[in-house]
């Protein structure tokens, strides 16, 4: 009988279902993978070098381009870090605001990761459904920031501004007549808080759509369950958290055991898996979807009632209103130091870790009282997942890898950094 | 974050667990650090994960930091005496919902060498590939230490404060060789905002 042997194959960094930049050395038995080799850094910018020659707000736009789909919940790990150095409050608003937004970007990423999930394994719909949902949420990040991605919004002490009262209407144009326009901009005549309560309240049925294409749906399955099983006591020893802890049935997430901000205000429950395979990981982000729709709800209403402040008063931190600035000596100050030298945080070290969409996302800072931080390392949970793949996929058939690349949710600005 | 007496009590364990380990003790913003020799790790991280009033049984985070620039007062506050090189632990109990920081000053600023914990937490391995590709650490049977987030062929540690923001080389496209050629640097660096301590008491206020 003829030898034979093993042959190793490249998988990306061109790869469609590589999300990015992963460049996998397989080695392959036939179909199936004896070891999986992930060859990391090919986006590796160096942000805690960077971070380490700029000022803490120069920062800021930096944590955006960490895990680029859900921006806002990088940048809040890293002004807690920031915060809790400095020691300063947060006014209540502002921390409902960043609820608010840290759950609007859970729903971002778990659209993305829906659609890009079920795209590598063959369904092509839902890619379209999800960026369809995405579409709404990125206006309200671009009325909150202007931007619709990297929203650079949250800063030390606040948000850099309150919601806006109005939102950004479509314009009728050659393909969109009057009437189409004013059926499309139905929803955007009031503020900010109008359009998120309607979009929470169309959510719930754009997420039975989802399940009704996917839960249920025969090639769904046979691609998932019994897929990559990790477990719990795995899980826990590989590093994993967020959605991959959970969906090996591990009750663990940082915004009911360890809470931070207004997280245990709110009404909210933490759904976990059982056989710890990628069809529950689905399932587990599925219900995180419905999760975070009724956390922004209770969000939205709690900010229509209260009023305040957005961002701390103490002006060695947070700039003055332009207006302050304008007439009033110490004021102007305060803005020039502020925007020149940046403001300096007392000497020590701190970790501040926040349940990303993905897993738990820490900042440990240390710093020697200057200007700039002395070391920032980001703890970005696919970091972990990814050093995984190798042991989740052993044993399984190319196709599967895929699969379970998906269910992983890796974006490769967060894990090169 | 775990709350004030359930990291008493922790510090108090610790205390007994660790007796002839232990460096140091203390807790800052609520959070607690122990600090323990390099030659120690490997039996205080079995320890920790096994003992069950411990049990940490995640390692969040493994990463390397060089105190190259610490400044005089903070170094002898942290007694580096001359050391150059920590590697530093974030653990997380999820069993107990409690976290702990381990810092070890590594010896021998020339060849900075630790033992590897990823035979305790396999979540280690990558971790300390990059602490050893950022910062040269090497991690004594470590099964795969090899580079992981610079380039193919990269020289040096580009994380150690010696080391310029900008790099030793840049790569180009060469028209006539038809490749992609590695060159010196040609760029300046710069420095837009300067890095500032204020001494202590500046303008005489407390921020």
């Amino acid at each position: 009988m003829a030898e034979i042997r093993n042959y190793t194959m490249n998988f990306g960094p061109q790869h469609p279902a590589a999300h990015g930049v992963l460049r996998l050395v397989l080695e392959l038995d036939g179909e199936v993978v004896r070891r999986a080799d992930p060859h990391i850094g090919l986006l590796h910018r160096a942000t805690e070098k960077l971070a380490e020659n700029k000022t803490y707000i120069q920062s800021v736009p930096y944590m955006d381009r960490l895990d680029y789909v859900s921006m806002m919940v990088n940048e809040h790990a890293y002004v807690m870090a920031i915060e809790k150095l400095l020691d300063i409050e947060v006014p209540l608003r502002a921390q409902y605001i960043r609820v608010m937004f840290d759950e609007i970007t859970r729903i971002l990423n778990h659209l993305l990761w829906i659609g890009a999930h079920a795209l590598d394994v063959g369904a092509m719909t839902m890619f379209l459904y999800a960026f369809r949902e995405r579409e709404d949420l990125m206006d309200c990040y671009e009325a909150v920031s202007g931007a619709r991605m990297h929203a650079a919004y949250y800063r030390p002490g606040g948000v850099y501004r309150d919601l806006p009262d109005t939102m950004p209407r479509y314009q009728s144009s050659k393909i969109h007549n009057e009437k189409q326009t004013r059926l499309r901009n139905a929803n955007r005549e009031g503020s900010l808080l109008d359009f998120i309560e309607d979009f929470t309240n169309r959510f719930p049925n754009y997420v039975d759509e989802y399940e009704t294409l996917l839960t249920d749906n025969r090639i769904w399955k046979q691609r998932l369950v019994d897929i990559g099983v990790v477990t719990p006591e795995r899980a826990k020893a590989l590093g994993f958290t967020g959605p991959m802890l959970r969906g090996s049935g591990v009750e663990w997430d940082l915004r009911k055991k360890q809470p931070y901000e207004v997280y245990d205000r709110l009404d909210f429950d933490i759904p976990v898996g059982i056989n710890g395979d990628c069809y529950d990981r689905y399932l587990v982000r599925i219900e995180e979807f419905r999760q975070s729709n009724r956390i922004i709800k209770q969000c939205v209403e709690w900010l229509r009632n209260n009023a305040g402040p957005v961002i701390t008063e103490n002006h060695k931190v947070a700039p003055p209103s332009r207006v302050d600035m304008k007439q009033n000596m110490e004021e102007m100050i305060h803005h020039f130091k502020l925007f020149t030298e940046g403001f300096h945080v007392p000497p020590g070290e701190t970790y501040a870790a926040v349940e990303h969409p993905k897993g738990e996302f820490g900042i440990y800072l240390v710093s020697n009282g200057a200007n700039k931080p002395y070391r920032l390392k980001i703890r970005a949970p696919g970091f972990a997942h990814l050093a995984a793949l190798d042991e989740m996929s052993r044993g399984h058939m190319i196709a599967d890898v895929v699969a379970i690349i998906g269910t992983q949710d890796i974006v490769f600005g967060e894990i090169d950094r | 974050m775990s709350n004030n007496i359930q990291q008493e009590n922790l510090a108090k364990i610790l205390q007994i667990a660790l007796e002839n380990q232990l460096v140091d003790l203390h807790t800052q913003y609520k959070e607690l650090t122990i600090v323990v020799r390099t030659q120690d790790i490997l039996n205080v991280s079995e320890l920790l994960r096994d003992k069950p009033e411990l049990s940490f049984d995640t390692l969040i985070d493994v990463c390397g930091i060089d105190y190259l620039d610490y400044g005089e007062s903070l170094s002898t506050k942290h007694g580096l005496r001359g050391k150059r090189f920590a590697v530093i632990y974030h653990l997380l109990s999820v069993k107990l919902n409690q976290r702990l920081r381990v810092r070890v000053l590594v010896e021998n600023n020339e060849f900075p060498m630790i033992d590897s914990v990823s035979e305790v937490w396999p979540v280690a391995n990558w971790f300390e590939r990059e602490a050893f590709d950022l910062y040269g650490i090497v991690f004594n049977g470590h099964p795969d230490l090899r580079r992981i987030l610079t380039d193919y062929g990269f020289i040096g540690n580009p994380f150690r404060k010696d080391f310029p923001l900008s790099g030793y080389v840049e790569m180009r496209y060469d028209k006539e060789q038809k490749r992609v050629i590695y060159q010196p640097v040609s760029i300046e660096p710069r420095e837009i905002t300067p890095h500032v301590i204020r001494e202590e008491h500046y303008g005489d206020c407390e921020s």
